[in-house]
């Protein structure tokens, strides 16, 4: 019997985190593709990771800053050029609240 | 003789600089082959054939009046749709960007155009990335020249089979997991992914960012030095970009492997290695050895972890990054003014990525989320470390180290697609270079029944060098490179 690590119910309320909706059908395919995939992973559970420091970013890089000048931009238009929607000089986004 | 669109980058660049012919004519002939052959291979999702053949004649117009030309005067280049290019359509072969037309360029095509490089088309691509055989694309498969019913690898598969079909004579792929060398090596040509921070990502539309990197696909190791002198170096608009000082790789095409030595590490001819793929890659090494280097087999332990470990980052870093597609500034928007904004979102998100991408965003977010943080994506990280570690011990050792780019040959369209897991194991020997940011290449290096084997050749940190000169010397003293698909 495969273990399972995640339910339907799980896959939902993290679905509804990622803000993507997903069909009964995909729901119950990705539960079964997950719980596969998760069991694939616990090949890192044996290694002992004990006093080693985690690895964000593979070089040795400190903030990289630089002076606060301005620089040629985008014109509105250009920056508005892809929106699916606008008003005047606007994108027009859902409502908020 | 050779036609025009069989030549190399550096013969190209020859012929036009002495006349012989002209960049127009090659423009012309190379679109030609296009028309000719993409309604079966299916490289592109966008071709630029009019601001190519303008470009390309003002290329002429230069040389005819003697003035001096870039590094790359009239060489026909494909791009990764990945890649952004101002006024040019960069889709990621998603619908989620079906309609996105960037305003600016990424930085490494500033410097193809500073160079007289003619950029021609954007190529075919595993949605947003996120793939091994170029399945994904919102635009349908593209289809291995060697053999059609195979898969090119992936996910950078149009930018492999564009240089394969010579529907291209350079291209661009960029390589998170695998995915310069993995369809470098199911296409027969030669796929580099440079050392982290080498190339600038500005443009880049980003899936995991700490493992990307852009690098170029050629017909040849002269030509992978030749592209990535021109695109290496220093950008501030990238805050990763490490600061080296620009080099002519080209230099470092030697035809010399003596004192060279080779790591072997065992985990590369694992459980799941096709026994033809393994003889074959042990006959290179041979070869090498003949010709002057020396090998020793290794064990990196944590070369079994570094498939895990590199999808669990990778998920988590994209479900992060890709959660700037909501609909509003760019991107797929359903048509709808009714509900509240996490609704539109979610459906946005819904229509506008296919299942894979929806995949690696769920799990990536459930990686990321209270209570599974430690467990999968802390830990991952500092599995990183030890895999890091491992490799610096091992280049203490070794100069490169040799083994298979891809696990087994290529496989049908449609074999492994239903069964994510499954597609997973084909990165099991490409990851581990992205996780420690080592610069790595795929030649070819043989065929089983009638279809590519590639080598893959890592080295350390900022030593492409090293990778270049091993890979000429192979590419030197054997055939495969002259072998091409016959899709007439």
């Amino acid at each position: 019997m495969k273990r399972q690590h995640v339910s339907k119910k799980d896959v939902e309320h993290v679905a509804s985190l990622a803000h993507i909706e997903l069909s009964d059908q995909e729901k119950a395919l990705f539960t079964e593709q997950f719980n596969d995939i998760l069991e694939y992973f616990k090949k890192i559970d044996s290694v002992d990771t004990n006093g080693v420091e985690p690895t964000y970013h593979v070089l040795d890089l400190s903030n990289v800053s630089r002076t606060d000048e301005t620089k040629p931009s985008l014109s509105t238009e250009e920056a508005l050029r892809n929106t699916p929607k606008k008003e005047k000089k606007f994108f027009k986004a859902p409502r908020i609240v | 003789m050779l036609k025009l669109h069989e030549l190399t980058a550096r013969e190209t660049i020859k012929k036009i600089l002495s006349k012989e012919t002209t960049a127009e004519e090659f423009i012309q002939s190379i679109f030609e082959r296009i028309h000719k052959f993409d309604g079966k291979v299916n490289a592109y999702v966008t071709l630029v054939e009019g601001t190519a053949l303008k470009k390309a004649k003002v290329i002429d117009k230069k040389i005819s009046e003697g003035k001096t030309v870039g590094r790359l005067a009239g060489v026909p280049i494909a791009i990764k749709d990945a890649i952004c290019t101002q006024g040019i359509p960069t889709t990621c072969s998603s619908r989620m960007l079906e309609n996105f037309i960037p305003p600016y360029n990424a930085e490494v095509i500033e410097r193809i155009n500073q160079e007289d490089g003619i950029i021609i088309g954007k190529t075919n691509m595993d949605e947003f990335a996120m793939g091994s055989s170029t399945e994904t694309s919102y635009f349908g498969p593209t289809h291995n020249p060697w053999d059609l019913s195979t898969v090119p690898g992936g996910s950078s598969g149009g930018s492999a089979a564009c240089i394969s079909s010579s529907e291209a004579i350079l291209s661009l792929g960029t390589d998170t997991g695998g995915s310069i060398r993995c369809p470098a090596s199911y296409c027969s040509v030669v796929g580099l992914k440079p050392t982290y921070g080498l190339v600038s990502r500005y443009g880049l539309i980003a899936y995991a960012n700490s493992l990307e990197q852009i690098g170029p696909m050629t017909k040849n190791v002269y030509d992978s030095a030749l592209f990535l002198s021109v695109i290496a170096g220093h950008d501030s608009k990238d805050s990763t970009s490490v600061n080296e000082t620009q080099k002519d790789y080209t230099k470092f095409v030697k035809d010399t492997v003596q004192g060279i030595k080779i790591g072997v590490p065992k985990e590369f001819f694992g459980e799941g290695t096709n026994q033809a793929v393994e003889k074959q890659v042990w006959n290179s090494i041979h070869k090498l050895e003949e010709l002057g280097a020396s090998y020793e087999e290794t064990s990196l332990p944590t070369l079994e972890q570094s498939l895990a470990t590199y999808y669990i980052i990778a998920m988590s870093e994209a479900s992060s990054n890709l959660a700037r597609f909501d609909g509003i500034r760019y991107g797929y928007r359903v048509d709808k003014d009714e509900g509240d904004w996490a609704t539109v979102y979610s459906q946005d998100r819904k229509i506008g990525f296919g299942a894979e991408v929806r995949r690696r965003i769920i799990l990536g977010t459930y990686a990321l989320s209270t209570g599974y943080y430690s467990k999968y994506y802390l830990k991952a990280l500092k599995i990183r470390t030890l895999i890091r570690n491992n490799f610096e011990k091992a280049f203490k050792k070794f100069d490169v180290i040799i083994g298979p780019t891809m696990p087994f040959p290529p496989f049908k369209i449609g074999e492994k697609i239903e069964d994510p897991l499954a597609l997973y194991m084909s990165d099991v020997d490409t990851v581990s270079a992205n996780l420690a940011g080592l610069p790595a290449i795929s030649i070819p290096c043989g065929f089983t029944d009638g279809l590519p084997i590639g080598m893959q050749i890592m080295a350390p940190v900022l030593r492409e060098d090293l990778t270049l000169q091993v890979a000429y010397t192979f590419e030197h003293n054997t055939d495969f490179k002259n072998q091409k698909p016959s899709i007439e």
